[in-house]
Order: structure tokens, then C-alpha cells, then sequence
């Protein structure tokens, strides 16, 4: 079964992190059991803020794994050939990526035991169905392709020819995965936050930094751990990427401001007020806001200076910062803040609950279990055949 | 069963006419329901909560002391925060309060985004729910540009005093609001609110019928609605 019996053949190190993970996730399980029991009451979720941290996740999640798409891209696409090492990297990062997104939807449900009835009372007109059929397909496209790929390496044979539409197919699915995800907030007409036709392609630019920057910093570690080298070329291609998509995705942030502070219409200012500055003395994100902000700015020297980005330890520290900074950003702040002020006016602040915490770090454990096993059979497969020797023969060009 | 062609297509066309006719008749006849609130009356008692008590009784609405947790069907709220932008600082509507319910919206955002028809608007307007088949995902919450909606944060059983065994209670993790009396309107009886109010500050009606006591009312005053910029077309009017 899927080349499984490769994660199960570790050393002791590689055991000690797995028991680890499963550590967390079972005490975010038992957090979740209260939560099932209790209902979202202990989360720190309100009348006015009904939505937190878990849409928050999911909201940036959907970025991760959408950004796999500038590895396959570039690969499969344009023969690309110094990705020919980290594609596979890219797809499964991208499948664990959608495994917490669909996770954190799942533990925001106030009745998850019937979450089914969106399938079973299929609703056009609803974003969220769009998004379930997106989530549920990109993740099917990916660990598809990533199977047919993978087996035809270890068999040192070409991948068969019906893989390559299916690509093709998940290039534009990648794009629209975030596209639906933006499309279900900014479609609302009493969030001036989101309402905004730059949602989309905001969340697309910073998913096309933070992924690849997490998957720059994800390659480095491996070659640590395991001696694994993605390529000097490969990283600094990664790393252009990181850096064209971080200064659109901060000069889109920019707009943003203009747009509302020089129009000055209230509610259009009021919850980017809120972020920044505080609102009726309540100022909770500020901090976190300015943080994410600070943080951009710092990695945008180290990107755009060729000097900096060319090392690799500064490059490690930028993407980061690019990384937690868009983490602070979409992970929080932006789903959050448009609940700021609550369409009667009121300022309600939202904190998130100790069990809320860990039930989100233990999402994070899942996603970090899926890619610590999946990172461990591609290298596996590879090893010997791949680290010595040239690329793999691949799927061949597609245009 | 074997059918000619010429009595397939006779029977088609007869149904298609029926069809059409029925859809003709019915929205001629079909009530549109709405409601006004008329302010200065309601002003006339200051302190008197009559129609909220009526329906929360009614509906089973629990009384949760958290504000954070609270779930509210009718509520009163101050004309600045409730009708925001049409009341300037200069007015004398301020600080009057104004009871807020569901608006039952011509075109309800709540509706749209809702991923499983768990909410959906009758053919009379109203604004209905199934609470069985609500998955608790907020959704409309998000989507309601009035704070209209309320979630069950916990089991709201043990929060209700003295159940009105007529009507369901709901379980944690499902969205309620208003249902503009849907159980009363089906055996002809008004709404709770409007029934309870001592100063007939509540008019309820059809708003399809040019004759109906709301739709002379709504003639003859002054009279908002709650942010009609956003298209949803809420059918709870408000008379200064």
C-alpha cells in the first residue's frame, strides 16, 4: 500500500518525533472530546466574533497547499528541471496542507456529526459547498499525481501518459482553491473587510510567498537531517519566487490602506482601524498586527538584496519571517478583525481558549505527521537512486 | 403502462397550463409579510420589555447572562447603533430605542451562503430554519449584515425557565433567530411580539395587500429600514 512500509523503517530519532506528535494531537484530542461535549463555549468564540483561529488556519492552510502549484508549474509546465527533486516535496506538503484545512473546518462545526448534509443537500449558491468540492478534489489530484510519479521513480520507469493532463488539470485547481476560499468571504455584504475585489488575488499572492517559503525552510531541514540536497538552483529559483510574491503581496496590503484611508468611509476604515490602532480603547491585535507588518518589511531587505538572499542562512531567516509575518496576517488578523466592529457597532475582542490552542497545535501535529511520513517515503524511494545520480526521467515536457 | 404520443403531449400541455396558472394565481394571492415599529410609541414606555418576554417565553429562547453567548430573537437597541447612518448626531432619534428582530429580507445573504438549505425564504417571505439540519458552521452569522442570527455556544436546556412544550427547543451547535411566528401565522394568529405590545407599537401585515393596515401605515409615515444600500430588502420597517 503505498510504499508505506518506507515509514515504517525509521531511526530512533525519526520515532522520537513521531511519538511526539502523537502526543500533542492527543491532547488536542481530548481538548476536542470537551469541546464535542461542551460545545464551542470554551472556545473563545462570541455572538459577535463567531468565527476564530480554526477559520483563521484554515483560511492560511488553503495558501500552503495551494502553492504547490509554483513547483509543479514551473516542472512540469516549463521543464523546469532543478524542481525535479522538490516537486514531489511541493505535492505533499500540499496534501498535508488540505488535510488541516479540512480539519479545521471540521472541528469549527457546531454539529459535526452532520457536516455531511452538505453533500447530501448539494447548495450551488453556497461558497462553502464550492469549497468542499475544491478542497476534496485537490486533494484527490494530488495524491494521485504524486502516487502515479513516485512508483514510476522507484520502478525507474516513465510515469504513464494519462498522469499528464491530470497535472495540467491541477495547475489552474490550485489557483481556484484559494480563488473559492476568498470568494467565501468576500462575498458578503455587512464585512467591508473582506469585501474587496483584491481578496482573491491578495490571498493568492501571499500563499505563492508563504508556501514556498515554508518549503524552502522544509528542504533545509532535511538536508540536515538527512543529508538531502534539493540543489543550490532549485532553492534560489524557491527563493525569487518567495520574493516577487511577498512584494505584491504587501504592496496589495498598501492598496487596501489607500483605498479606505483616503476615501474615508467609515466602515471601510473601521476594522483596519481596529488592527492597527485599536478601536474604543480595545487594541488586542495591534500588536500581533504590527508584528506581521515589521516582519514584512525586515524580510523584504533580506529578499530583494541578491547579497542577502543568495546565503543561505539569511534566506532561511527571511522566509521565516515571510512566513510567520502572513501566518500573523491570514491566520488571524483577517478573519478576525472583520468582526470588528459587529454590525450593531459594538467592539468585541476575541482571545483564543487554552483548549482552542491546543486543539489547533494538534492540527498542526496531523499536518506535520502526514509530511514527516510522506517526506520519509519520497526519500526513501529515492534514496541511492536519486541522491547520487541525475533526475529522474519524469514526465517529459509538457509544452 | 403504454401512453400514445398524442395523450403524452396532451397531458403535457395541460399540465404546463396548469402550472403556469397556478404560479399566476399565486402570486397574485400570496402574502408577502412584514412588520413596522413605530418608535415614538414604543417610547411611551420606556422600560417595558413585554414583546421580548412574549416571544423568548414562546420560542424557548434561554436567557444565557454571558453576553458573549447570549441568543436573542427581539431585542432593543439604540436608533444610532441599529439604524447607523440615518440617524445623525443632531437627532432627536438617537438615543430612542428601536426593537430589532430578523428582517426577513426580500434577498437574504443568510440564505445564499447557507451550504446546506438548512435556512431558506417561503413563499411568504419568511426567513425559515431547520434546526436538524443545521450543521453549525456560522456561516449566515458571517453572511447577516443586521446581527440577526444567534448561535448556541452550549446546551441551552438548562437556561430555559418554565418550556413552552407547544414549541421545540434547539440543541448546542445550531444557529436561531426570529421566525417571524411562522406557528402562530399558520392557525391566524399574529406574532407574539406584536401581540404583547400594551401600546400597539407593533404592526404586522401583508405586504402584498395594498389595503392591509401595514401597507396604509407605511403610506401614510415616515418611515427606514435597516441599511437598504446592501440590496437585502428587509421587510421590518421603522417609523420615526
Amino acid at each position: 500500500m503505498f510504499m508505506f512500509e518506507k515509514a515504517v523503517a525509521g531511526s530512533r530519532r525519526y520515532w522520537l518525533w513521531i511519538g511526539a506528535l502523537v502526543l500533542v494531537l492527543a491532547i488536542g484530542f481530548a481538548c476536542y472530546l470537551r469541546q464535542l461535549a461542551d460545545g464551542l463555549m470554551i472556545t473563545g468564540l462570541s455572538r459577535d466574533v463567531t468565527w476564530g483561529l480554526y477559520i483563521a488556519q484554515f483560511t492560511f492552510f488553503v495558501g500552503v497547499a495551494a502553492s504547490a502549484v509554483m513547483v509543479v508549474l514551473p516542472y512540469y509546465l516549463h521543464n523546469f528541471k532543478a524542481f525535479a527533486k522538490i516537486t514531489i516535496l511541493g505535492e505533499f506538503l500540499a496534501i498535508a496542507a488540505v488535510v488541516m484545512c479540512m480539519l479545521f473546518i471540521f472541528v469549527d462545526m457546531g454539529q459535526p456529526t452532520r457536516v455531511l448534509n452538505v453533500l447530501l443537500y448539494p447548495t450551488p449558491h453556497s461558497m462553502m459547498f464550492w469549497d468542499m468540492i475544491s478542497l476534496g478534489g485537490y486533494l484527490t489530484l494530488n495524491a494521485c499525481i504524486a502516487l502515479v510519479t513516485l512508483r514510476a521513480e522507484r520502478e525507474g520507469a516513465a510515469p504513464p501518459r494519462w498522469i499528464k493532463p491530470v497535472i495540467l488539470l491541477s495547475i489552474p485547481w490550485a489557483v481556484s482553491i484559494h480563488t473559492v476560499t476568498a470568494f467565501l468571504y468576500s462575498g458578503l455584504p455587512g464585512r467591508p473587510l473582506w469585501l474587496t475585489a483584491i481578496l482573491a488575488p491578495r490571498f493568492l499572492a501571499s500563499a505563492f510567498a508563504s508556501g514556498p517559503a515554508l518549503l524552502i525552510l522544509l528542504c533545509l531541514l532535511l538536508g540536515r537531517l538527512t543529508g538531502f540536497s534539493p540543489g543550490r538552483e532549485a532553492i534560489q529559483k524557491l527563493a525569487i519566487i518567495v520574493t516577487y510574491a511577498t512584494v505584491i503581496s504587501v504592496f496589495f496590503v498598501l492598496m487596501e490602506f489607500f483605498t479606505a484611508f483616503y476615501s474615508q468611509i467609515p466602515e471601510h476604515t473601521e476594522s483596519l482601524r481596529y488592527m492597527f490602532f485599536g478601536l474604543d480603547g480595545h487594541a488586542r491585535l495591534a500588536p500581533w498586527m504590527w508584528t506581521s507588518l515589521l516582519l514584512a518589511a525586515a524580510s523584504l531587505v533580506l529578499l530583494l538584496a541578491p547579497r542577502y538572499r543568495h546565503n543561505e542562512k539569511l534566506l532561511a531567516v527571511a522566509c521565516g519571517m515571510v512566513f510567520f509575518s502572513l501566518w500573523i496576517d491570514k491566520g488571524i488578523g483577517l478573519i478576525v478583525a472583520a468582526f470588528v466592529p459587529s454590525p450593531l457597532g459594538a467592539v468585541s475582542e476575541y482571545t483564543p481558549t487554552l483548549p482552542e490552542l491546543l486543539i489547533v497545535v494538534a492540527i498542526w501535529a496531523v499536518g506535520s505527521l502526514i509530511l514527516t511520513v510522506l517526506y520519509k517515503i519520497a526519500l526513501s524511494v529515492r534514496e541511492g537512486q536519486m541522491f547520487s545520480a541525475a533526475p529522474p526521467a519524469g514526465v517529459k515536457v509538457l509544452l | 403502462m403504454t401512453i400514445s404520443r398524442q395523450a403524452f403531449l396532451r397531458l403535457s400541455g395541460f399540465s404546463f397550463v396548469v402550472a403556469v396558472a397556478r404560479k399566476a394565481i399565486g402570486a397574485g394571492a400570496r402574502a408577502r409579510w412584514g412588520m413596522a415599529v413605530d418608535a415614538a410609541k414604543c417610547l411611551k414606555r420606556e422600560n417595558c420589555t413585554k414583546c421580548i418576554a412574549a416571544c423568548h417565553q414562546e420560542h424557548n429562547v434561554p436567557s444565557i447572562p454571558d453576553r458573549a453567548h447570549e441568543v436573542r430573537w427581539l431585542w432593543k437597541e439604540p436608533f444610532d447603533h441599529a439604524l447607523a447612518g440615518q440617524v445623525d448626531e443632531y437627532s432627536a432619534l438617537r438615543a430612542v430605542p428601536a426593537m430589532l428582530l430578523c428582517n426577513h429580507c426580500e434577498n437574504p445573504p443568510c440564505v445564499r451562503v447557507c451550504p446546506t438549505q438548512a435556512t431558506w425564504k417561503r413563499e411568504d417571505g419568511i426567513v425559515a430554519m431547520d434546526w436538524h439540519r443545521c450543521i453549525g458552521c456560522r456561516y449566515c452569522m458571517a453572511a447577516c449584515p443586521y446581527g440577526s442570527r444567534s448561535f448556541n455556544f452550549m446546551d441551552p436546556r438548562p437556561y430555559i425557565h418554565n418550556a413552552n412544550a407547544q414549541f421545540p427547543t434547539r440543541t448546542k451547535g445550531v444557529v436561531e433567530k426570529c421566525t417571524f411566528c411562522s406557528e402562530r401565522l399558520a392557525v391566524g394568529r399574529p406574532p407574539a411580539c406584536v401581540e404583547a405590545c400594551p401600546e400597539k407599537a407593533l404592526t404586522f401585515g401583508n405586504l402584498n395587500d395594498p389595503q392591509s393596515p401595514l401597507r396604509q401605515l407605511l403610506q401614510a409615515r415616515q418611515h427606514m429600514r435597516r441599511r437598504p444600500e446592501l440590496g437585502t430588502g428587509p421587510d421590518v420597517f421603522y417609523i420615526a
